[in-house]
């Protein structure tokens, strides 16, 4: 029998809001983060974006707990994030990390509290949602590229999350493929999830935002609803970079 | 001394008519083998597995002396087991030299660093890509080890094979815990050892054949799990 995660249940599993205060990260003498403040409350889709080398994706990693502040502190509903309350908190990389194991057992894996044939009912319905239900017995490593991370969404989200936080998930993805990963953070936003979505796509941003949080040398310098951003944003940066000047340092 | 061509032929008649002795001698070193192997596989896997997954102080020094360990003398084991087993040793009262007891237990410290540090490399290959995913997933460390081990199945198996190529192929070891005694604790290896001293060609050459068509089939099961591990993506 291939080995299952150790998922509680969910009722244990409440995470919103995340906090973050004062985030700082060093690498090599460089602020990676720099007094980074952000709140993930819940509904809606929040976008972060910003150039190469902004800290978007350290960012992300600091509010799920992979990574420690140097200074300042993540907290999950008013407490530190803990192992056991990481179910609630899905993420899916640029790109997926998938177990050697069949579509099926990759969404099985992250299922547990529920008997066999329970587990087997909600992966094959989350599959089905992603529209793999017919690649269930597929080894995950051999679909494509979209359907790999289609399937590392699937997977994400079957756990039902409180939140969502998706790495550039479209990166090197042709436009049908992203569209069915925008269809399934849509549904997934629809279900009740709160997702956060990085993406230099400024187009998927458009069309997904309800509010954008800019990132420039590891520091926030805008955080405001969608339409202000992309019809007036109130810095610099963020209008040099919606022009198409990069502002990689 | 036998004619090279007869003494061919000859043991292809042993080995075709299953000839008792030669049999006898191919169960047991079979036998002790496998288990060997079996045992090994018991501690050399999970040890593999958290030093792979593990970081702590001494980690390189303990790796050093794992990798080294791998290339020991069989003939050094045997000794140390020897002495270990041999009625002055500690574990003497337990009657267990010149059994085949004896044997699984040098083969297994001869193998258990072969798998351990095979182990031990596929795992942290395979950490690296997993741990983040699995850490967000609220996998812990026990957890990984075994998520791990379970994907990495195929490649283990391999270790496990390179295992049982040097306990079947092993001579030295066996020789002096096993003592080589008819019936008891004659395998292919010192059976050959012992017929080729004595002239006995065809029987040394069919036990010959043998090692040689394990061998064979060890590489070919290789190979074949590797092809199997890449059509379904287990690679």
């Amino acid at each position: 029998m291939p080995f299952d995660a150790p998922t509680p249940d969910r009722k244990d599993g409440q995470v919103l809001p995340i906090i973050g205060r004062g985030l700082v990260l060093e690498r090599a003498g460089r602020r990676i983060i720099d007094n980074v403040d952000l709140a993930i409350e819940s509904g809606g889709i929040s976008i972060i974006m910003g150039p190469n080398g902004a800290g978007k994706s350290v960012l992300l990693r600091l509010l799920t707990g992979l990574l420690n502040p140097d200074a300042g502190s993540v907290s999950w509903a008013g407490r530190r994030p803990d192992r056991t309350r990481a179910p609630s908190v899905g993420l899916v990389f640029q790109k997926p990390v998938l177990l050697r194991r069949s579509a099926l057992a990759n969404i099985r894996y992250v299922l547990r509290g529920a008997g066999r044939a329970e587990r087997r009912r909600r992966a094959e319905q989350a599959l089905a949602r992603a529209g793999l239900g017919h690649l269930a017995r597929s080894p995950a490593r051999m679909l494509s590229g979209g359907e790999q991370q289609r399937l590392a969404l699937a997977r994400a989200l079957a756990p039902d999350p409180d939140v969502l936080l998706l790495d550039e998930p479209c990166a090197n993805l042709d436009p049908a493929a992203a569209g069915a990963i925008e269809a399934l953070i849509r549904d997934a936003r629809d279900r009740g999830t709160r997702i956060v979505l990085v993406t230099h796509d400024v187009a998927q941003a458009r069309r997904l935002a309800d509010d954008v949080t800019f990132l420039h040398d590891g520091r926030i310098v805008e955080q405001t609803p969608a339409a202000s951003f992309f019809d007036k944003p109130s810095s610099s940066a963020g209008r040099a970079y919606l022009d198409g000047r990069l502002l990689i340092d | 001394m036998q004619d090279f061509g007869a003494a061919f032929g000859e043991a292809f008649a042993l080995l075709l008519g299953f000839d008792p002795a030669l049999m006898e001698i191919i169960g047991l070193s079979l036998r002790v083998s496998l288990t060997a192997v079996f045992i090994s596989a018991l501690i050399g896997l999970p040890l593999g597995a958290v030093l792979g997954v593990s970081r702590f102080r001494g980690r390189a020094l303990v790796l050093v002396l794992l990798n080294t360990l791998m290339g020991l003398p069989p003939v050094v084991v045997g000794l140390l087991v020897y002495l270990t087993l041999s009625n002055a040793g500690p574990l003497g009262p337990l009657a267990l030299l010149y059994t085949p007891t004896a044997m699984i237990i040098a083969q297994s410290i001869l193998v258990t660093p072969i798998v351990a540090a095979l182990a031990r490399q596929t795992i942290e290959d395979m950490h690296a890509e997993y741990d983040e995913q699995l850490r967000i997933l609220g996998v812990g460390r026990g957890g990984m080890v075994a998520t791990l081990l379970w994907d990495a199945r195929y490649s283990l198996l391999t270790a496990m094979l390179a295992g049982f190529g040097r306990a079947i192929a092993e001579v030295g070891a066996v020789l002096i815990v096993g003592g080589n005694i008819h019936h008891v604790t004659r395998v292919m290896t010192t059976a050959i050892a012992l017929e080729t001293s004595k002239g006995n060609l065809a029987l040394a050459l069919g036990l010959g054949v043998v090692l040689l068509l394990l061998a064979v089939v060890i590489n070919a099961a290789v190979m074949g799990l590797r092809a199997t591990a890449a059509r379904w993506a287990h690679a």
